[in-house]
Protein backbone atom coordinates (compact mmCIF):
# COMPACT_ATOMS: atom_id res chain seq x y z
CA UNK A 1 0.00 0.00 0.00
CA UNK A 2 1.51 3.24 -1.23
CA UNK A 3 2.11 5.98 1.57
CA UNK A 4 0.51 9.12 1.64
CA UNK A 5 2.31 10.68 4.25
CA UNK A 6 4.27 13.40 3.64
CA UNK A 7 3.12 13.57 0.06
CA UNK A 8 1.50 16.15 -1.96
CA UNK A 9 -1.71 15.95 -3.55
CA UNK A 10 -1.34 17.82 -6.57
CA UNK A 11 -3.17 16.56 -9.68
CA UNK A 12 -5.12 13.60 -10.48
CA UNK A 13 -2.41 12.25 -12.85
CA UNK A 14 -0.50 11.47 -10.22
CA UNK A 15 -2.69 9.36 -8.42
CA UNK A 16 -3.02 5.43 -8.46
CA UNK A 17 -6.63 3.69 -8.33
CA UNK A 18 -5.24 2.21 -4.85
CA UNK A 19 -4.56 5.89 -3.75
CA UNK A 20 -8.67 6.97 -4.94
CA UNK A 21 -9.88 3.58 -2.67
CA UNK A 22 -7.56 4.93 -0.22
CA UNK A 23 -9.06 8.53 0.18
CA UNK A 24 -12.76 6.88 -0.34
CA UNK A 25 -12.27 4.05 2.51
CA UNK A 26 -11.00 7.07 4.72
CA UNK A 27 -13.24 9.67 4.23
CA UNK A 28 -16.28 6.82 4.53
CA UNK A 29 -14.34 5.53 8.03
CA UNK A 30 -14.49 9.65 8.69
CA UNK A 31 -18.10 10.37 8.07
CA UNK A 32 -18.55 6.77 10.57
CA UNK A 33 -17.19 9.10 13.64
CA UNK A 34 -13.50 7.47 13.09
CA UNK A 35 -10.60 9.75 12.83
CA UNK A 36 -12.03 12.55 14.82
CA UNK A 37 -8.37 13.79 15.79
CA UNK A 38 -6.16 13.38 12.99
CA UNK A 39 -4.79 16.83 13.46
CA UNK A 40 -4.78 17.02 16.80
CA UNK A 41 -1.83 19.70 17.14
CA UNK A 42 -1.27 20.24 13.82
CA UNK A 43 -1.50 23.69 11.90
CA UNK A 44 -2.51 23.61 8.57
CA UNK A 45 -2.28 26.92 6.26
CA UNK A 46 -4.84 28.05 3.76
CA UNK A 47 -3.79 29.84 1.15
CA UNK A 48 -6.55 31.12 -1.34
CA UNK A 49 -4.66 33.27 -3.52
CA UNK A 50 -8.04 33.89 -5.12
CA UNK A 51 -11.36 34.01 -3.59
CA UNK A 52 -13.56 30.16 -3.59
CA UNK A 53 -15.66 30.76 -0.23
CA UNK A 54 -17.08 27.00 -0.86
CA UNK A 55 -13.75 25.21 -1.22
CA UNK A 56 -12.60 27.48 1.43
CA UNK A 57 -14.90 26.79 3.99
CA UNK A 58 -14.94 23.03 3.58
CA UNK A 59 -11.44 22.57 4.01
CA UNK A 60 -11.38 25.22 7.34
CA UNK A 61 -14.15 23.03 8.62
CA UNK A 62 -12.61 19.70 7.63
CA UNK A 63 -9.60 20.94 9.58
CA UNK A 64 -11.39 21.90 12.93
CA UNK A 65 -13.52 18.75 12.74
CA UNK A 66 -10.37 16.73 13.04
CA UNK A 67 -8.61 18.91 15.98
CA UNK A 68 -6.58 21.27 13.74
CA UNK A 69 -5.87 24.72 13.93
CA UNK A 70 -5.87 26.74 10.46
CA UNK A 71 -4.37 30.02 9.96
CA UNK A 72 -4.30 31.75 6.04
CA UNK A 73 -6.17 34.12 3.77
CA UNK A 74 -8.99 34.36 1.77
CA UNK A 75 -8.01 36.56 -1.12
CA UNK A 76 -5.08 37.64 -2.77
CA UNK A 77 -5.50 41.73 -1.43
CA UNK A 78 -4.51 39.76 2.09
CA UNK A 79 -1.43 38.05 1.00
CA UNK A 80 2.34 40.14 0.67
CA UNK A 81 2.50 39.12 -3.06
CA UNK A 82 0.69 42.40 -3.26
CA UNK A 83 3.63 43.87 -1.85
CA UNK A 84 5.90 42.51 -4.88
CA UNK A 85 6.89 39.11 -2.81
CA UNK A 86 7.49 36.33 -5.08
CA UNK A 87 4.96 33.27 -5.31
CA UNK A 88 7.98 30.94 -4.49
CA UNK A 89 9.09 33.29 -1.46
CA UNK A 90 5.68 33.31 0.17
CA UNK A 91 5.37 29.45 -0.12
CA UNK A 92 9.31 29.22 1.28
CA UNK A 93 8.19 31.20 4.39
CA UNK A 94 4.85 29.90 4.83
CA UNK A 95 6.28 26.29 4.83
CA UNK A 96 7.68 27.06 8.26
CA UNK A 97 5.10 28.10 10.00
CA UNK A 98 2.77 24.93 9.32
CA UNK A 99 2.07 20.67 9.10
CA UNK A 100 0.41 21.42 5.77
CA UNK A 101 -0.71 23.56 3.34
CA UNK A 102 -3.64 24.12 1.25
CA UNK A 103 -3.57 26.20 -2.05
CA UNK A 104 -5.87 28.08 -4.35
CA UNK A 105 -4.17 29.85 -6.62
CA UNK A 106 -5.60 31.19 -10.66
CA UNK A 107 -2.34 30.22 -11.85
CA UNK A 108 -2.00 26.96 -13.76
CA UNK A 109 0.62 24.95 -11.91
CA UNK A 110 0.78 27.14 -9.09
CA UNK A 111 0.22 24.49 -7.00
CA UNK A 112 2.81 22.33 -8.80
CA UNK A 113 5.54 24.87 -7.99
CA UNK A 114 4.65 25.27 -4.50
CA UNK A 115 5.10 21.53 -4.02
CA UNK A 116 8.56 21.94 -5.03
CA UNK A 117 9.37 24.59 -2.61
CA UNK A 118 7.28 23.49 0.68
CA UNK A 119 9.19 21.22 2.58
CA UNK A 120 5.24 19.80 3.97
CA UNK A 121 2.76 18.27 1.95
CA UNK A 122 1.10 21.03 0.06
CA UNK A 123 -2.53 20.28 -1.38
CA UNK A 124 -3.87 21.77 -4.40
CA UNK A 125 -7.45 23.43 -3.98
CA UNK A 126 -7.24 24.50 -7.27
CA UNK A 127 -5.19 25.96 -9.89
CA UNK A 128 -6.44 28.09 -12.47
CA UNK A 129 -8.12 26.04 -15.53
CA UNK A 130 -6.12 22.32 -14.25
CA UNK A 131 -6.29 20.35 -11.56
CA UNK A 132 -8.93 20.47 -8.45
CA UNK A 133 -8.38 17.32 -6.92
CA UNK A 134 -10.75 16.81 -3.79
CA UNK A 135 -13.07 17.82 -5.52
CA UNK A 136 -12.94 14.70 -7.80
CA UNK A 137 -12.39 12.67 -3.93
CA UNK A 138 -15.64 14.18 -2.85
CA UNK A 139 -17.14 13.01 -5.96
CA UNK A 140 -15.95 9.61 -6.21
CA UNK A 141 -16.95 9.36 -2.28
CA UNK A 142 -20.28 10.04 -3.21
CA UNK A 143 -21.18 7.80 -5.55
CA UNK A 144 -19.23 4.61 -3.58
CA UNK A 145 -21.23 5.71 -1.13
CA UNK A 146 -24.33 6.13 -3.29
CA UNK A 147 -23.62 2.56 -4.82
CA UNK A 148 -21.62 0.59 -2.46
CA UNK A 149 -19.27 0.24 -5.16
CA UNK A 150 -17.14 2.38 -8.14
CA UNK A 151 -16.42 -0.36 -10.55
CA UNK A 152 -18.72 -0.51 -13.89
CA UNK A 153 -20.90 1.98 -13.19
CA UNK A 154 -23.03 3.85 -16.40
CA UNK A 155 -22.09 7.04 -15.89
CA UNK A 156 -23.36 10.52 -18.01
CA UNK A 157 -21.59 14.00 -18.04
CA UNK A 158 -23.28 16.64 -18.86
CA UNK A 159 -22.79 20.25 -19.66
CA UNK A 160 -19.26 22.62 -20.30
CA UNK A 161 -17.52 19.48 -21.43
CA UNK A 162 -14.77 21.36 -23.53
CA UNK A 163 -13.58 23.85 -20.53
CA UNK A 164 -14.66 22.00 -17.31
CA UNK A 165 -11.60 21.04 -14.92
CA UNK A 166 -14.06 19.20 -12.87
CA UNK A 167 -15.91 17.10 -15.82
CA UNK A 168 -12.12 16.43 -17.44
CA UNK A 169 -10.69 14.82 -13.91
CA UNK A 170 -13.85 12.97 -13.10
CA UNK A 171 -14.00 11.37 -16.54
CA UNK A 172 -10.26 10.49 -15.93
CA UNK A 173 -10.70 8.97 -12.63
CA UNK A 174 -13.99 6.97 -13.71
CA UNK A 175 -12.33 5.82 -16.63
CA UNK A 176 -9.79 3.96 -13.97
CA UNK A 177 -12.81 2.46 -12.50
CA UNK A 178 -14.00 0.84 -15.73
CA UNK A 179 -17.12 3.52 -16.15
CA UNK A 180 -19.67 3.31 -18.87
CA UNK A 181 -19.59 6.55 -20.05
CA UNK A 182 -22.23 9.42 -21.75
CA UNK A 183 -20.88 12.78 -22.52
CA UNK A 184 -24.12 15.01 -22.94
CA UNK A 185 -22.98 18.56 -24.39
CA UNK A 186 -23.86 20.73 -27.20
CA UNK A 187 -22.04 20.14 -30.56
CA UNK A 188 -19.55 23.14 -29.64
CA UNK A 189 -18.54 21.85 -26.23
CA UNK A 190 -17.89 18.49 -26.68
CA UNK A 191 -15.03 16.30 -24.65
CA UNK A 192 -11.56 17.21 -26.18
CA UNK A 193 -10.54 14.71 -28.92
CA UNK A 194 -7.45 14.02 -26.51
CA UNK A 195 -9.30 12.89 -23.95
CA UNK A 196 -11.46 10.90 -26.00
CA UNK A 197 -8.91 9.44 -27.05
CA UNK A 198 -7.15 8.56 -24.23
CA UNK A 199 -10.78 6.64 -23.24
CA UNK A 200 -9.99 4.64 -26.58
CA UNK A 201 -6.66 3.59 -25.90
CA UNK A 202 -8.01 2.33 -21.94
CA UNK A 203 -10.92 0.61 -23.99
CA UNK A 204 -13.74 2.27 -22.29
CA UNK A 205 -16.51 2.47 -23.92
CA UNK A 206 -18.36 6.00 -24.31
CA UNK A 207 -20.70 7.57 -26.56
CA UNK A 208 -21.56 11.27 -26.72
CA UNK A 209 -24.95 12.68 -26.92
CA UNK A 210 -26.53 16.18 -27.38
CA UNK A 211 -29.61 15.99 -24.52
CA UNK A 212 -29.72 13.75 -21.61
CA UNK A 213 -32.68 11.94 -22.65
CA UNK A 214 -30.72 10.68 -26.13
CA UNK A 215 -29.05 8.83 -23.03
CA UNK A 216 -32.25 7.41 -21.81
CA UNK A 217 -31.88 3.67 -22.84
CA UNK A 218 -28.74 3.26 -21.09
CA UNK A 219 -30.09 3.16 -17.96
CA UNK A 220 -27.48 5.73 -16.04
CA UNK A 221 -26.70 5.33 -12.09
CA UNK A 222 -25.42 8.61 -12.27
CA UNK A 223 -26.45 11.61 -14.16
CA UNK A 224 -23.23 14.77 -13.25
CA UNK A 225 -24.28 17.98 -14.64
CA UNK A 226 -22.17 21.16 -14.17
CA UNK A 227 -23.08 24.65 -15.63
CA UNK A 228 -22.59 25.72 -19.01
CA UNK A 229 -20.97 29.37 -18.91
CA UNK A 230 -22.79 31.99 -20.72
CA UNK A 231 -19.24 33.52 -21.47
CA UNK A 232 -18.64 30.77 -23.91
CA UNK A 233 -21.29 31.61 -26.42
CA UNK A 234 -20.80 34.69 -28.48
CA UNK A 235 -24.68 35.10 -29.30
CA UNK A 236 -27.01 35.28 -26.07
CA UNK A 237 -30.01 33.84 -28.00
CA UNK A 238 -27.73 31.08 -28.49
CA UNK A 239 -26.88 30.73 -25.54
CA UNK A 240 -30.98 31.01 -24.46
CA UNK A 241 -31.07 28.14 -26.52
CA UNK A 242 -28.81 25.90 -25.60
CA UNK A 243 -29.11 26.53 -21.73
CA UNK A 244 -33.01 25.87 -22.09
CA UNK A 245 -32.11 21.99 -23.28
CA UNK A 246 -30.18 21.55 -20.46
CA UNK A 247 -32.47 22.03 -17.85
CA UNK A 248 -32.93 18.91 -15.78
CA UNK A 249 -36.20 18.28 -14.48
CA UNK A 250 -38.59 15.81 -13.05
CA UNK A 251 -38.93 14.91 -16.60
CA UNK A 252 -36.03 13.89 -17.01
CA UNK A 253 -35.44 11.68 -14.58
CA UNK A 254 -38.58 10.08 -15.52
CA UNK A 255 -37.05 9.31 -18.57
CA UNK A 256 -33.74 8.31 -17.41
CA UNK A 257 -35.29 6.08 -14.71
CA UNK A 258 -36.19 6.10 -11.17
CA UNK A 259 -32.26 4.42 -10.61
CA UNK A 260 -30.51 7.57 -11.77
CA UNK A 261 -28.88 10.04 -9.23
CA UNK A 262 -28.20 13.90 -10.07
CA UNK A 263 -24.99 15.02 -8.84
CA UNK A 264 -23.48 18.55 -9.77
CA UNK A 265 -20.40 20.13 -8.18
CA UNK A 266 -22.85 23.17 -6.87
CA UNK A 267 -23.22 26.40 -6.80
CA UNK A 268 -25.89 25.57 -9.61
CA UNK A 269 -27.62 28.53 -11.87
CA UNK A 270 -30.67 27.49 -13.25
CA UNK A 271 -29.11 23.22 -14.67
CA UNK A 272 -31.42 21.71 -12.45
CA UNK A 273 -35.09 22.75 -11.47
CA UNK A 274 -35.43 23.46 -7.81
CA UNK A 275 -38.61 20.76 -7.50
CA UNK A 276 -35.65 17.84 -8.40
CA UNK A 277 -34.54 18.78 -5.22
CA UNK A 278 -36.48 17.10 -2.80
CA UNK A 279 -36.63 13.50 -4.63
CA UNK A 280 -34.30 10.81 -3.24
CA UNK A 281 -32.70 11.09 -6.91
CA UNK A 282 -30.50 14.27 -6.21
CA UNK A 283 -27.72 13.86 -4.14
CA UNK A 284 -25.62 16.87 -4.58
CA UNK A 285 -26.18 18.77 -1.52
CA UNK A 286 -24.72 15.20 0.20
CA UNK A 287 -21.97 15.62 -2.30
CA UNK A 288 -21.20 19.06 -1.57
CA UNK A 289 -21.43 17.95 2.44
CA UNK A 290 -19.50 15.29 1.54
CA UNK A 291 -15.98 17.30 0.82
CA UNK A 292 -15.70 17.79 4.57
CA UNK A 293 -15.03 14.25 5.56
CA UNK A 294 -13.27 13.74 1.94
CA UNK A 295 -10.55 16.49 3.18
CA UNK A 296 -10.48 15.20 6.64
CA UNK A 297 -9.20 12.06 5.14
CA UNK A 298 -7.14 13.50 2.57
CA UNK A 299 -5.32 15.61 5.43
CA UNK A 300 -4.94 13.09 7.94
CA UNK A 301 -3.37 11.30 5.39
CA UNK A 302 -1.12 13.77 4.37
CA UNK A 303 -0.06 14.60 7.67
CA UNK A 304 0.48 11.42 9.17
CA UNK A 305 -2.96 11.79 11.52
CA UNK A 306 -4.01 8.36 9.92
CA UNK A 307 -2.49 5.83 8.12
CA UNK B 1 38.18 26.30 -58.53
CA UNK B 2 36.07 23.91 -57.04
CA UNK B 3 35.93 24.04 -53.49
CA UNK B 4 37.12 20.78 -51.56
CA UNK B 5 35.85 21.61 -48.06
CA UNK B 6 32.23 23.26 -48.37
CA UNK B 7 32.87 23.20 -44.08
CA UNK B 8 36.31 22.59 -42.82
CA UNK B 9 36.72 19.57 -41.21
CA UNK B 10 37.84 19.35 -37.63
CA UNK B 11 40.00 17.06 -35.77
CA UNK B 12 38.79 17.06 -32.38
CA UNK B 13 34.47 17.77 -31.47
CA UNK B 14 31.37 17.18 -32.85
CA UNK B 15 29.77 17.13 -36.46
CA UNK B 16 26.16 17.46 -36.84
CA UNK B 17 25.24 16.49 -40.26
CA UNK B 18 21.08 16.31 -41.84
CA UNK B 19 19.92 18.72 -39.69
CA UNK B 20 16.58 20.28 -41.86
CA UNK B 21 17.49 23.64 -43.37
CA UNK B 22 17.27 26.12 -42.14
CA UNK B 23 17.58 25.00 -38.36
CA UNK B 24 21.20 25.01 -37.72
CA UNK B 25 20.84 28.21 -36.38
CA UNK B 26 17.84 26.96 -34.08
CA UNK B 27 20.03 24.06 -33.08
CA UNK B 28 22.91 26.59 -32.03
CA UNK B 29 20.66 28.58 -30.17
CA UNK B 30 18.94 25.23 -28.30
CA UNK B 31 22.69 24.31 -27.53
CA UNK B 32 23.49 27.15 -26.17
CA UNK B 33 26.28 27.41 -28.23
CA UNK B 34 26.37 31.25 -29.13
CA UNK B 35 28.81 32.36 -26.67
CA UNK B 36 31.29 29.81 -26.37
CA UNK B 37 34.23 28.19 -28.62
CA UNK B 38 34.51 27.69 -32.01
CA UNK B 39 31.98 26.25 -34.30
CA UNK B 40 30.99 26.52 -37.95
CA UNK B 41 27.70 25.99 -39.86
CA UNK B 42 26.65 24.96 -43.78
CA UNK B 43 23.70 26.12 -44.79
CA UNK B 44 21.39 25.03 -47.62
CA UNK B 45 23.70 21.78 -49.04
CA UNK B 46 22.06 19.50 -52.06
CA UNK B 47 20.56 16.15 -49.95
CA UNK B 48 19.15 13.15 -50.94
CA UNK B 49 17.48 12.57 -48.01
CA UNK B 50 16.39 16.11 -47.68
CA UNK B 51 15.18 17.64 -50.40
CA UNK B 52 14.61 20.97 -49.28
CA UNK B 53 18.16 20.84 -48.77
CA UNK B 54 20.47 20.05 -45.20
CA UNK B 55 22.68 22.06 -42.92
CA UNK B 56 25.83 21.06 -41.32
CA UNK B 57 27.29 22.12 -37.85
CA UNK B 58 30.82 21.17 -36.02
CA UNK B 59 31.65 22.36 -33.13
CA UNK B 60 35.06 21.81 -32.48
CA UNK B 61 36.82 20.24 -29.24
CA UNK B 62 33.39 19.87 -27.34
CA UNK B 63 31.95 15.99 -27.26
CA UNK B 64 28.25 17.11 -27.06
CA UNK B 65 26.86 15.31 -23.79
CA UNK B 66 23.92 12.80 -24.97
CA UNK B 67 21.76 15.21 -22.88
CA UNK B 68 22.22 17.92 -25.32
CA UNK B 69 22.09 15.67 -28.57
CA UNK B 70 18.87 14.46 -27.38
CA UNK B 71 17.50 17.86 -27.78
CA UNK B 72 18.65 17.76 -31.24
CA UNK B 73 16.05 15.10 -32.05
CA UNK B 74 13.19 17.91 -30.84
CA UNK B 75 13.85 19.89 -34.09
CA UNK B 76 15.89 17.33 -36.06
CA UNK B 77 15.23 14.00 -35.01
CA UNK B 78 17.09 13.20 -38.89
CA UNK B 79 20.05 14.70 -37.77
CA UNK B 80 23.20 12.07 -37.50
CA UNK B 81 25.71 12.80 -34.74
CA UNK B 82 29.54 11.72 -35.66
CA UNK B 83 31.93 12.56 -32.71
CA UNK B 84 35.49 12.97 -33.65
CA UNK B 85 38.74 12.30 -32.32
CA UNK B 86 41.76 12.75 -33.62
CA UNK B 87 40.43 13.65 -37.03
CA UNK B 88 38.40 10.42 -37.12
CA UNK B 89 34.67 9.49 -36.45
CA UNK B 90 34.63 8.08 -33.06
CA UNK B 91 31.31 7.60 -32.31
CA UNK B 92 28.43 7.58 -34.48
CA UNK B 93 25.47 8.53 -32.19
CA UNK B 94 21.93 7.77 -32.55
CA UNK B 95 19.63 10.83 -31.12
CA UNK B 96 16.47 10.06 -29.50
CA UNK B 97 13.20 11.92 -28.19
CA UNK B 98 14.57 12.61 -24.86
CA UNK B 99 11.76 11.47 -21.79
CA UNK B 100 11.58 15.47 -20.44
CA UNK B 101 13.16 18.49 -21.50
CA UNK B 102 14.33 21.42 -19.08
CA UNK B 103 14.84 24.70 -20.06
CA UNK B 104 14.89 24.41 -23.71
CA UNK B 105 10.86 24.59 -24.44
CA UNK B 106 8.63 27.55 -23.73
CA UNK B 107 4.94 26.45 -22.27
CA UNK B 108 2.29 28.07 -24.98
CA UNK B 109 -0.35 28.51 -22.07
CA UNK B 110 -0.08 32.40 -20.94
CA UNK B 111 -1.67 31.20 -17.73
CA UNK B 112 1.34 28.24 -17.24
CA UNK B 113 3.15 28.78 -14.06
CA UNK B 114 6.13 29.00 -16.19
CA UNK B 115 5.17 32.33 -17.70
CA UNK B 116 3.47 33.92 -14.47
CA UNK B 117 4.75 32.61 -11.40
CA UNK B 118 9.05 32.02 -12.62
CA UNK B 119 8.89 28.06 -12.76
CA UNK B 120 11.67 26.61 -14.78
CA UNK B 121 10.28 24.77 -17.97
CA UNK B 122 9.97 21.08 -17.94
CA UNK B 123 8.19 19.19 -20.24
CA UNK B 124 7.29 15.16 -20.27
CA UNK B 125 7.04 13.10 -23.45
CA UNK B 126 3.76 12.25 -23.87
CA UNK B 127 3.47 10.59 -26.97
CA UNK B 128 6.45 9.44 -28.80
CA UNK B 129 4.90 9.28 -32.74
CA UNK B 130 3.42 13.01 -32.39
CA UNK B 131 6.18 14.39 -30.61
CA UNK B 132 3.82 15.51 -28.14
CA UNK B 133 4.92 16.78 -24.42
CA UNK B 134 2.96 17.96 -21.09
CA UNK B 135 4.00 20.25 -19.29
CA UNK B 136 5.04 19.43 -16.03
CA UNK B 137 3.00 22.40 -13.90
CA UNK B 138 -0.37 23.19 -16.36
CA UNK B 139 -0.53 19.82 -17.83
CA UNK B 140 -1.40 20.91 -20.95
CA UNK B 141 0.33 18.92 -24.18
CA UNK B 142 1.86 20.71 -26.81
CA UNK B 143 3.71 19.76 -30.00
CA UNK B 144 7.25 20.72 -30.92
CA UNK B 145 7.43 23.79 -32.71
CA UNK B 146 10.99 25.56 -33.27
CA UNK B 147 9.81 28.78 -32.61
CA UNK B 148 9.11 27.41 -28.68
CA UNK B 149 12.46 26.25 -27.98
CA UNK B 150 15.13 28.61 -26.73
CA UNK B 151 18.82 28.35 -25.17
CA UNK B 152 18.86 26.68 -21.92
CA UNK B 153 18.72 28.78 -18.94
ZN1 LIG C 1 2.66 25.04 -18.90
Amino acid sequence: MSSFKGRDIISLRDMTIDDLWTIVMRAQEVKEGKHGDCLKGKTIASLFFEPSTRTRLSFESAIVKCGGNVFGFADPGASSQKKGESFSDSIRTVTGYCDAMVIRHPVEGAGRLASEVATVPVINAGDGANQHPTQTFLDLFTIHEEFGRLKNLKIGIMGDLKYGRTVHSLTHAMAMFDAEMVFISPPSLRMPSAILSDLTEQGISYRTADTPEDAADMGLDVLYVTRIQKERFGDPLEYKNVAHGYRINCNTISALGDQVRIMHPLPRVDEIAEEVDATPNAIYFTQAHNGVPARQALLGLVTGGIS
Amino acid sequence: MERVYKVYAINNGTVIDHIPTPLALKVVEILGLGNEGVFTIGVGFQSKRLPKGKDILKIENRVLLESETDKIALIAPEATINIISNGKVSEKRIISVPERIFGVMHCPNPNCATNKLGAHSNFALEDKETMTYRCEYCERVTGIVPENLTAPE
